[in-house]
């Protein structure tokens, strides 16, 4: 099962209703994934702005992390805190003294994700549940993808949910299970790449950022994929400036897409998509097995 | 018996059941009480927002419209009655249906007519993969095109696609009958071009007739497709095959 949604809007002023929308889609499929829930928020980049989202453990104290990091590295760096998570933002120039700092000042926070748009929130539980705690329905946004998990290669861990990210600004959610996952990750490890979770989800998404490590754009790394990777797969790839879609040659998982004026929207079923907005006159349409989709915000 | 969300329509003697009010478990519970001689025989089904199992299991002479897109398995079973569809449907609409009628209005997604027995699906849009896969008997017109290994096992009754099909059409089939009128990608292991006899062309006349839209499509435009018997007996020769 695992269900995945994905929202690009096509309009600035619709941006702030963003989070409310993804919130209520990735209610819907709950009972595709109801072992954990995560998502990936992306807005307009600040200038001189780079975004750590942070993992902690429960009720942690963020504010004193700040003034210890302060001390620390005498940076300015704000952190706004969401539950367990929290978005560290710094200039793009001290952003490794800041990850040096936290890594010996706090060893017990991870960098769940960076970039210059990016966010990403993934925890354990219903993900009504995990959406309400991290106050999904305030967030705004140009796009997001988001993914409700149900196990079945590795363990339910706030790790092992989705979205994975293994670059900046890029993340992945995935439907479906890849049977070559470790053959590949011991390819990817000797390339230099490292791996928090015995995930095959993990994989897919490291193999991704390695091909465009090596030059191909995102809709050539997903070609890569077809040939390189084995399994069952519909993944929802998120980018700075849009997502892709990508399903496997023999289209195993469910996808169903939604186009109006005012947004592309995808979803594992289309219960996911019509909560959305002037739904009954939006264009309608299951993407085709190995094909690459994909949706970019003109710079 | 409790018949919830539930108001009979004067003007068209309907039963309306609205699904953003109610769950669909009660409105099939409701439904697979009703028997042959039921004066309820027009249903309307309000609000389906996608949910999975509309309808499922009825065994009734009677009328369903649902009005606007089905989940997962819309119809599945069905046996006697007539289900409209006023929008897409999901994955296995009419999944195993004995008998009745089946009309998507929209697209349907995968497996549809999966295994059916008899009966007829009706799919004014297109079908996507797997379109009467293991099919047993129904006969599925599909007015678009169809997705890849469609008919899989198919072993008897008839899938028409008025459209083009994708690759794998009829892979590994028994005695279902293909009928084409556009392109076909690729045709499956044991699935060949058969000759479109006289007999053949009527009775695709008649399954259309039987269907309403004998008028939509010329029979001489098709080319019918089936087993080729290869894979019946185990042959070392075509090993790979199998």
């Amino acid at each position: 099962m695992c269900g995945i949604v994905g929202l690009f809007l096509k309009k600035k002023e619709l941006e702030p209703d963003l989070g409310r929308h993804l919130s209520r889609m990735l209610a819907v499929l709950s009972d595709r994934g109801p072992d954990s829930a995560g998502f990936a928020v992306y807005s307009q980049p600040e200038e001189g702005i780079i975004k750590l989202t942070l993992r902690g453990p429960k009720a942690y104290d963020w504010a004193e992390l700040k003034q210890k990091l302060t001390e620390k590295t005498g940076l300015s760096a704000n952190i706004d805190a969401r539950d367990t998570h929290a978005v560290l933002s710094c200039h793009p120039d001290t952003s490794n003294d800041v990850r040096a700092a936290l890594h010996c000042t706090a060893p017990e926070v991870s960098v769940a994700g960076s970039g210059f748009s990016m966010e990403i929130y993934k925890e354990v539980g219903r993900p009504e549940t995990v959406t309400k705690r991290f106050a999904l329905e305030t967030m705004g946004g140009s796009h997001g993808v988001g993914h409700t998990r149900m196990a079945t290669e590795s363990a339910v861990t706030t790790k092992g949910a989705h979205p994975f990210t293994s670059g900046p600004d890029q993340c992945l959610v995935h439907n479906g299970s890849l049977s070559n996952h470790n053959s590949v990750r011991r390819d990817l490890v000797r390339q230099g790449l490292k791996f928090e979770t015995d995930n095959d989800t993990e994989v897919a998404a490291a193999f991704l950022t390695a091909e465009m490590n090596k030059g191909l754009n995102l809709g050539e790394a997903l070609e890569r994929s077809l040939s390189e990777l084995d399994g069952f797969y519909t993944f929802v790839v998120g980018t700075a400036s849009g997502f892709g879609v990508l399903r496997d040659p023999i289209a195993c998982k469910p996808a169903v897409m939604a186009e109006t004026n005012d947004y592309v929207a995808f979803g594992s079923e289309y219960r996911a998509v019509a909560v959305l907005p002037d739904i009954e006159t939006a264009h309608l349409w299951e993407p085709e097995p190995a094909r690459v989709y994909f949706w970019e915000r003109s710079a | 018996m409790t018949r919830p969300a539930l108001r009979q329509d004067s003007d068209s003697a309907g039963c309306i059941f609205d699904l953003s009010r109610t769950p669909v478990r009660e409105l099939n519970q409701v439904l697979h009480r009703l028997t042959g001689t039921t004066n309820e025989r027009h249903w309307i089904i309000l609000n389906p927002g996608g949910q999975h199992a509309i309808g499922v299991g009825v065994d009734a002479p009677i009328t369903i419209e649902v009005k606007g897109h089905a989940g997962y398995y819309c119809a599945g079973m069905n046996k006697q009655s007539t289900v409209i569809i006023e929008g897409n449907a999901g994955v296995g609409v009419a999944e195993n249906m004995m008998s009745g009628f089946v009309h998507v209005r929209g697209d349907a997604s995968q497996s549809a007519g999966a295994s059916a027995h008899g009966g007829t699906l009706l799919i004014d849009g297109n079908a996507s993969a797997r379109c009467g896969i293991s099919l047993k008997g129904a006969d599925i017109i599909v007015k678009g095109n169809v997705g890849h290994m469609s008919a899989f096992m198919a072993q008897a009754g008839s899938l028409i696609v008025f459209g083009d099909a994708g690759e794998n059409l009829g892979d590994s089939i028994y005695e279902a009958k293909l009928f084409v009128r556009g392109k076909v990608a690729s045709l499956g292991s044991d699935c060949v071009e058969k000759n479109m006899t006289d007999a053949c062309k009527n009775e695709l006349y008649a399954k259309l007739k039987a269907a309403g839209i004998a008028g939509e499509a010329g029979v001489s435009d098709f080319k019918r497709y089936g087993s080729a018997r290869r894979l019946y007996n185990f042959d070392v020769d075509r090993a790979g095959e199998y």
